[in-house]
Formats: C-alpha cells, sequence, structure tokens
C-alpha cells in the first residue's frame, strides 16, 4: 500500500527547473524525508503534492487521488505544515486554530478537546487568547505545527518543521510525531536539512538541484559511505592527503574547519597506519593536532552522492537571510 | 480513535455542504477581523464628514438651483458619500487577498479542503457584510444634514448598499486574484478605482458634462450604484417631477446594471482565482 506515488514530476519556472522528473513512492504509515540543500526542489515538491502548484509534466497520486485531476480528493485527505509563515496574526492563537477546524469541518466538541490537548503539548495555553501579532517566532512556528495536526489527516505534509526552534521543543514534537504515527498510522511526508532529524524517517529521498541523487533508509544510505570516517587537523593538509594517496590509495577531502576527512574500513586500525605514514621522518614530519573518529552521517552520504557539501557558506547566508524575512513577514 | 476528517468523498451533497461550511468560515473571519478592529470602524466616518462638512459646505453656495432650488448641495454629496464609503470599504476587504498572500495565511485556506469557488464568495459575502455595516454608520449622518429617512427607505437603501457591495467586493477580487504584491494595487487606486469614483456622478451632477465624460459615465459600474441611491434617499426632498434633474436612469434600470456588473466581473475573478499557478 502506497499513499504517495510520484511518476516522472517535474516543475518549470519559466527556464528554471525546480523540480527535474522525479519518481518515487510513500508506503502508507512511513515517515518519509526529502533531505536537501537550499533551492533544491524542496518546497516545490511538496507544494506540487499538496495541489498548491500544477506540475509542468508527470503525474502525483496522493492517497491515490490525482493532484491533477482530483485536487478537492486530495485536499481531503493531507494536512500541511508550511515552511513560511501561513498564520492570520491579527486572530488570536484559539482561533486560528478555530478557523483551522472550521474549514476541516471539525465538530464544536471535537475542536475543544483536540485544540486544548494540542496547545497543552506546545505550551500554549496561557497564550492561546492573545493575537499572534504578539508571538515570538517559535510560538508561531509550535502554533502553525499543532494547526497542522488539528483535523487529524491521514497523510501529513511537513516543509521544515522544526526550523528555528529550540532542541526541547523539537523532541517534544517529535514525540508527538512519532506517537501519531504508532497509534494511527498517519504516513508523514517531510522536508528538512537538519540531519538529526532526518534520521527519524524510514526512507529518505536525497535531493540536490531538483533531482533525487539517492532514494533508501537512513542505515543503508550511510552503509553507502563504507566504513568510518576520520577527521584530522594537520600542519600541511595537502602534503597529508598526497602521502596517504600514495601510501594506502584512499581519497581524502577537505571538511570544515581546515579539517581533513578521510573515508576508510576499519578506522580504529587505520588511525595507527596514518600517524605512522605522516609523521615518517624521511619523508619530513607533519605535525598532526587533532585525530577524530566517527561513523558516517548522512552529510557525508550527501556529499559522497553529490561532490559537495550539503550546507557550503553560500547556502547559510541565503538561510539567513531568509529566516529574516520570515521574521518581518512574521509581522 | 475516530478521525475527524471524514473519509474523502465527492459526492455531490458532502462536496456542496463542505463548500458551504467554508464560505461561511471565510466570512465569519472577515467579521472577527472587522470587529476587533474598532479604529477602523470609525476612522471610516472621518472621509464622509470631511467630505460633506468642508466641500459639501463651500460649495453649497454656488450649487444653490439643484433640484429644483428644494436641496442643498450638501444633501446632493450624501448619497455620494454613502457610495464613497462602500466602494472604498468593499474593495479594500477584496483586496485584503493580496495582504494573505503576502503573509502566507492564504495558503492555509487553499489547501484546505474548500472550492476556490467557495472561498470568492465566502470573501464577497465577508466585503460586502463589512461595507455594509459602514454604509449604515454613514447613514447615521443623514438627519444630521436634514436628509430624514423613513423605514421603507432605509429598507431599500441597504437593498442597494448591498448591490454595490457586491459588485465592488467582486471587483476587488478580480483585481486581487492573480496580484502578489500591494504595489500592483496602488496602480489600480489611481487609475481605475478614483477615476471610476469621481466619473460616477457621486460628487457632481452628471447634467451638461462633456460628452466624453457623459460617456465614461455611462461605463462605470459605480454610476449605476450612486444613482439610485440618491433617487432613494432624496425622494422625500426633491418633488417626482423634478427628480430627473438630479438622476439619470430609473431605479430598476440601475440594479439590473448592477447586477450584470456583478456577474461580469465575479466570473473571472472566482476563474482567475481558482486557475493553479
Ligand atoms: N514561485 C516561484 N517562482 C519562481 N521560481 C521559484 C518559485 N518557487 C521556487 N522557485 C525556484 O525553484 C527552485 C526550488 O525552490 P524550492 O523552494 O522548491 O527549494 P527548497 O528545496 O524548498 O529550498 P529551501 O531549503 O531553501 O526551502 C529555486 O531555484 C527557486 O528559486
Ligand atoms: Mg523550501
Amino acid at each position: 500500500m502506497y499513499s504517495i506515488k510520484v511518476e516522472q514530476l517535474v516543475r518549470h519556472f519559466g527556464k528554471n527547473v525546480a523540480v527535474d522528473d522525479i519518481s518515487f513512492k510513500v508506503e502508507s504509515g512511513e515517515i518519509f524525508g526529502f533531505l536537501g540543500p537550499n533551492g533544491a526542489g524542496k518546497t516545490t515538491t511538496i507544494n506540487m503534492l499538496t495541489t498548491l502548484l500544477r506540475p509542468t509534466s508527470g503525474t502525483a497520486l496522493v492517497n491515490g487521488y490525482d493532484v491533477g485531476k482530483q485536487q478537492a480528493l486530495v485536499r481531503q485527505s493531507i494536512g500541511m505544515i508550511f515552511q513560511d509563515a501561513s498564520l492570520d496574526d491579527k486572530l488570536t492563537g484559539r482561533e486560528n486554530l478555530l478557523f483551522h477546524g472550521m474549514l476541516y469541518g471539525l465538530s464544536a466538541d471535537d475542536f475543544s478537546d483536540k485544540a486544548a490537548k494540542l496547545l497543552d503539548m506546545v505550551e500554549l495555553t496561557d497564550r492561546a487568547e492573545e493575537v499572534v501579532l504578539n508571538y515570538s517566532g517559535g510560538m508561531k512556528r509550535r502554533l502553525e505545527i499543532v494547526r497542522g495536526l488539528l483535523h487529524n489527516p491521514n497523510i501529513l505534509f511537513l516543509d521544515e518543521p522544526t526550523l528555528g526552534l529550540d532542541p526541547q521543543t523539537r523532541r517534544h514534537i517529535w514525540d508527538y510525531l512519532i506517537t501519531l504515527r504508532e497509534r494511527q498510522g498517519v504516513t508523514m511526508f517531510m522536508t528538512t536539512h537538519y540531519m538529526e532529524e532526518a534520521e527519524h524517517c524510514d526512507h529518505i529521498a536525497i535531493i540536490d538541484d531538483g533531482k533525487i541523487v539517492g532514494l533508501d533508509t537512513p542505515e543503508a544510505l550511510k552503509a553507502m559511505v563504507g566504513g568510518d570516517i576520520i577527521m584530522a587537523i594537520t600542519d600541511d593538509n595537502e602534503q597529508a592527503s598526497l602521502r596517504l594517496q600514495n601510501s594506502h590509495g584512499v581519497d581524502t577531502r577537505k571538511g570544515p574547519d581546515n579539517q581533513l576527512i578521510i573515508e576508510t574500513e576499519r578506522g580504529d586500525r587505520f588511525i595507527p597506519e596514518m600517524m605512522s605514514v605522516l609523521t615518517d621522518q624521511t619523508q619530513g614530519n607533519i605535525s598532526v593536532k587533532s585525530v577524530y573518529l566517527r561513523c558516517p552521517t548522512l552529510e557525508d552520504v550527501f556529499i559522497k552522492l553529490t561532490g559537495h557539501a550539503m550546507r557550503d557558506q553560500n547556502a547559510v547566508d541565503k538561510d539567513k537571510v531568509r529566516s529574516g524575512m520570515r521574521r518581518w513577514r512574521g509581522r | 480513535m475516530a478521525r475527524a476528517l471524514d473519509k474523502p468523498s465527492d459526492n455531490i451533497m458532502e462536496m456542496l455542504k463542505r463548500n458551504v461550511r467554508g464560505a461561511y468560515t471565510i466570512w465569519y473571519r472577515d467579521i472577527v477581523r472587522f470587529k476587533r478592529d474598532r479604529v477602523r470602524m470609525f476612522s471610516s466616518l472621518g472621509m464622509p464628514i470631511v467630505y460633506l462638512f468642508v466641500f459639501g459646505s463651500g460649495l453649497s453656495p454656488a450649487m444653490r438651483e439643484m433640484g429644483g432650488g428644494n436641496i442643498d448641495f450638501k444633501q446632493f454629496m450624501f448619497p455620494g458619500v454613502l457610495t464613497m464609503t462602500v466602494l472604498f470599504t468593499s474593495v479594500f476587504s477584496a483586496v485584503s487577498i493580496v495582504w494573505d498572500r503576502e503573509f502566507g495565511f492564504l495558503k492555509e485556506v487553499m489547501v484546505a479542503p474548500v472550492s476556490r469557488v467557495a472561498v470568492a464568495l465566502g470573501k464577497v459575502a465577508g466585503g460586502s457584510t463589512v461595507s455594509l455595516f459602514q454604509g449604515l454608520i454613514v447613514l447615521l449622518l443623514a438627519p444630521v444634514l436634514g436628509v430624514n429617512l423613513s423605514i421603507s427607505q432605509i429598507v431599500s437603501l441597504i437593498g442597494l448598499m448591498v448591490m454595490l457591495a457586491v459588485m465592488m467586493t467582486s471587483l476587488g477580487i478580480l483585481i486581487a486574484a492573480r496580484q502578489k504584491s500591494m504595489e500592483g494595487f496602488h496602480m489600480m487606486m489611481n487609475f481605475v478605482l478614483l477615476p471610476m469614483f469621481f466619473l460616477s456622478g457621486a460628487f457632481f451632477p452628471l447634467r451638461g458634462v462633456p460628452v466624453w465624460m457623459y460617456l465614461l459615465s455611462k461605463l462605470d459600474p459605480v454610476t449605476y450604484g450612486v444613482d439610485p441611491l440618491r433617487q432613494v434617499s432624496l425622494q422625500a426632498l426633491v418633488p417626482p417631477d423634478l427628480m430627473h434633474t438630479v438622476s439619470l436612469n430609473p431605479v430598476t434600470y440601475n440594479v439590473m446594471m448592477m447586477a450584470s456588473f456583478s456577474v461580469l466581473f465575479l466570473i473571472p475573478a472566482v476563474w482567475l482565482f481558482g486557475r493553479q499557478e
């Protein structure tokens, strides 16, 4: 049973190809993650799946309904948590929830039970009667998340749901989402560029520049990297890299903060060998300042698949600008 | 645990129920926001007062012979001011769609299981209700101007204001349907709405004006709103055989024109608004 089936989905914006021929399936009851850098096409994909955008070509079935031809039925099947602000800030927190309940046809009793419970979960009960204009960014985000959960959708779309939330709230929300999945079998399709968050997913599609470059379980994806990751800081990274290439045939790459990253099987055994090669007196001693051994992360997978880091400085800057925008627009 | 969301269905009755409820929600939101905005409610009285008492008083001596000398200029202007209030409130209410789009709330409405048609109609209902209410507040000024209204006149005026409001909200939605930012709206305001208002005969009689102006006023939907409002509100002051000096068309003709313009605006408005990006 699949909740979402996407075949050769494409979306252009003028000449810009935002989503470039993607296909995937999401099983009922699973958490499916879309992981990719800024501008990869995550939101564009979600917008097509939730009937907000028309695909340029290709098909997508959500809950068995065609997003192009059966929009009413698709919209009845889903809930959506948007990446950008989507509250009415002239209304109170509770009123925002109330309008959502009304739009989705919740009875008054259902609404008050559910709203009370959800407001409690995100600790907004005390502020529920205040207009959203007075809320902080994180409070708005929390309200938006519980609003999307209010009508118990079969399929929940979450576009960067926990962006800008503190770790504690993030954990709260994840606990709730996981319970929701277990108790009610809700299918979740989420986008994120937090690696840790992607770990919660049953399957992850890695998307870059509009294309899916990898799709599997987080474990399987990490297994692709193979073995361990060693991060070293040395006097002369270029020289060190060259020497390891010659001696062991291993490829290295540049990491953040002037680190040298080495991908290898059995890192525990490789470290002593590496040390002896680097400190070899006959070739000249390269002094090693620190060595760190860890398991591969999805970031490593991303780099392996795309050849570039997910969060290059450019993207980080863009993100800052955008979260500033969000704050401004959210007023 | 029971799902609050019913099983998806495209049964006609279910759809109808869902959409009526959706339209009601959109309407209700406009009402709640309006009630919260006390400032707007009363500041909207400011402009009419300024126009009536500054403009109206200033021009009164020059415009003495109106309606065969039975009314003064302020009384002549009163239905114009009523029109102004309803017109601008309606258009602004509808154009709040652009704000909703800019600030993101529109997305919340657009993914809900409610058709675009229901959303647009709910917006028409909301904008019209709010502007009718504003019109009623302006109506309170009538006695001060010596325009005494009977119950039946008030009922007719309400009917006419509703028609004008529906027409102008529909136009507003047509303007807002694809607009991404408020800048485009300001253009529309200066080059479409203001000329529309001034050409309608709200503040001066369209008798003996240049031919181009006369012709434009015929094409101007607002003309058909001002004219019947004027005839009804001045009914008791201007004798029937002199009414033609301050009015243009029979009331029924005006009503038909307003209805036609409403349909003419609403259909493309709903179509444009509903089209997926
Ligand atoms: N409405 C639009 N008009 C034109 N171009 C658009 C539009 N929406 C998105 N794009 C472009 O499509 C590409 C993908 O954007 P999208 O918002 O889907 O990225 P994303 O993966 O959600 O990124 P982020 O992590 O920053 O949210 C970008 O190049 C963006 O500029
Ligand atoms: Mg996005």
